[in-house]
């Protein structure tokens, strides 16, 4: 678990050296994107807004609590990660598009879904830490560059360009090799659950998916 | 969350709790959302019997609705109500059946209470019916089935305070496994002897698990666990289950006939009538 420090855009070198685990701080600027800029950008075949892609190669799968000041001026006080498994399908064509390299998000992808989305573009992803880290991550949050797709997208899906200074912690939950932090706790959580279950009989009546066709009978 | 970060042994879940704590520290004292997904606004309404209100409760809803509104944009809260199938984004997080009002009643009070609840809730909640059959065992394997589904990866923002509704039809142990876990005291005992054996038994198997906070493995998923009941049909045995999250969020003002307004922790929601049996 060695801390390391990031600034945008990430180098190539410095994805390569993330191991498993490390806690990560990102000092520069990175946007926001979730379901609604990956609908316009890899969907729509909408351009990612002029000089994103050179300014930074850092995405946070989330939407901000924003706050819109008298003057016009936005401010962000609290970011959260949104789960990231639901934008998976999306990833391989947003990393050629985007040019983007490291996600930050909620909760990961499988080792086979970096495998075949990520490691072939040189991308890594970074978890936030605990879910429920709004209010800590929005304190690095020094301002906001720029809000795109505001009227389009709503506050909650418009694609937010933010400066910050040494936001984190994040931990590397996907490296460059495709291994998945969370798919090493499972392998430790799984050797345990049969006993876990111990005797517990099985339900009277099943579910589709508990029986393995759906011509199974579920009595 | 402090006991579940001083019990965890684990390096990683003891790290995120630890972060966890600080976050809420940042929270209080900046006055910053400790989780920027405000949750989906919703209101417990608790009626005084003897309470009136001028413009009768379509009045109370409509204060409800624009209350919303005005706090979603004041705060501020994430818009995050959009119209389902359009995702439309009213930016306000009022829209067709939002924010939901639960209604009920308490005798020989003259006030209304008003309590507050704004949670995310994709992941960590479901619904089976079991039959009598199934009994506690088959309680406790759906308990698992889905602490384990949702605590992997850490979908469901664990450590949780989980609510099982059992019993009632479908709706009744849905809307009471979110009320159980939702509008508690964390860690208070159901009065009835049965429901408090199993909140006990259900938190120390949920810790069993092996999963901790944030899907890591270790030991702190479950905070605490409140059952409710419901009497229910001779031939079934209906559970819901719900989680809420390290980040539950919730306030209750209580408004008197004088239009003194007092602010308190515990919503008092499950009070002696509302868990009442008899005809009374």
């Amino acid at each position: 678990m060695d801390e390391v420090h990031l600034t945008t855009p990430v180098s190539a070198e410095a994805i390569a050296q993330l191991k498993l685990g490390d806690v990560v701080y990102v000092s520069g600027v990175f946007y926001t994107a979730r379901e609604g800029v990956y609908r316009q950008v890899v969907d729509n075949g909408v351009a990612l807004p002029d000089g994103l892609r050179e300014l930074t190669n850092v995405t946070f799968q989330c939407s901000p609590a924003a706050v819109v000041d008298p003057d016009g001026r936005h401010r962000v006080h609290a970011v959260t990660a949104s789960a990231s498994f639901r934008f998976g399908r999306s990833m391989a064509r947003w990393f050629e598009r985007s040019g983007a390299r490291v996600v930050v998000g909620k909760a990961g992808l499988t080792e086979l879904a970096y495998r075949e989305w990520f490691v072939p573009h040189g991308a890594v992803y970074l978890t936030t830490v605990g879910y429920g880290m709004g209010a800590a991550y929005g304190q690095s949050i020094k301002g906001v560059r720029a809000v795109h797709w505001l009227r389009e997208l709503g506050i909650a899906q418009a694609l937010w360009v933010l400066e910050v200074d040494r936001i984190g912690p994040f931990l590397v939950e996907g490296d460059a090799e495709g291994r998945s932090l969370f798919a090493l706790a499972n392998r430790e959580i799984d050797a345990r659950i049969a006993e876990v279950y111990g005797n517990l009989p099985a339900p009277t009546l099943s579910r589709f998916g508990e029986v393995l066709s759906r011509t199974d009978e579920v009595v | 969350m402090r006991l579940a970060r001083d019990r965890e042994t684990e390096r990683l879940p003891r790290f995120v709790l630890t972060e966890m704590l600080r976050n809420w520290d940042v929270a209080t004292a900046e006055r910053r959302p400790m989780c920027a997904d405000t949750g989906l606004p919703r209101y417990y309404v608790r009626l005084g019997n003897e309470a009136t209100v001028e413009g009768g409760l379509v009045a109370v809803e409509r204060a409800l609705r624009r209350a919303t509104a005005d706090a979603t944009a004041a705060i501020p809260l994430r818009p995050n109500r959009v119209h389902p199938l359009t995702r439309e984004d009213p930016n306000t997080n009022v829209g067709l059946h939002a924010p939901e009002v639960t209604w009920a009643v308490e005798p020989d009070a003259d006030w209304i209470d008003i309590t507050t609840v704004h949670k995310g809730g994709l992941f960590g909640s479901d619904y089976r019916m079991l039959f009598p059959a199934d009994g506690v065992p088959g309680i406790k394997r759906f308990f698992l089935d889905t602490l384990i589904e949702s605590g992997k990866r850490g979908l469901a923002c664990q450590p949780a305070i989980v609510g099982v509704g059992i019993g009632g039809s479908k709706d009744t142990c849905v809307r009471l496994g979110k009320e159980a876990a939702c509008l508690r005291v964390v860690g208070s005992q159901n009065p009835d002897p049965h429901a408090a054996e199993l909140e006990a038994a259900l938190t120390a198997l949920g810790n069993y698990i092996g999963i901790g906070a944030m899907g890591f493995a270790g030991t702190s998923m479950v905070v605490a666990t409140h059952v409710e009941l419901a009497h229910t049909h001779t031939g079934g045995l209906p559970v819901g289950i719900h989680q809420f999250c390290l980040s539950s969020r919730r306030a209750t003002a209580r408004v008197r006939a004088d239009g003194r307004v007092e602010f308190r922790d515990d919503p008092q929601w499950f009070t002696d009538y509302y868990r009442r049996q008899g005809l009374d």
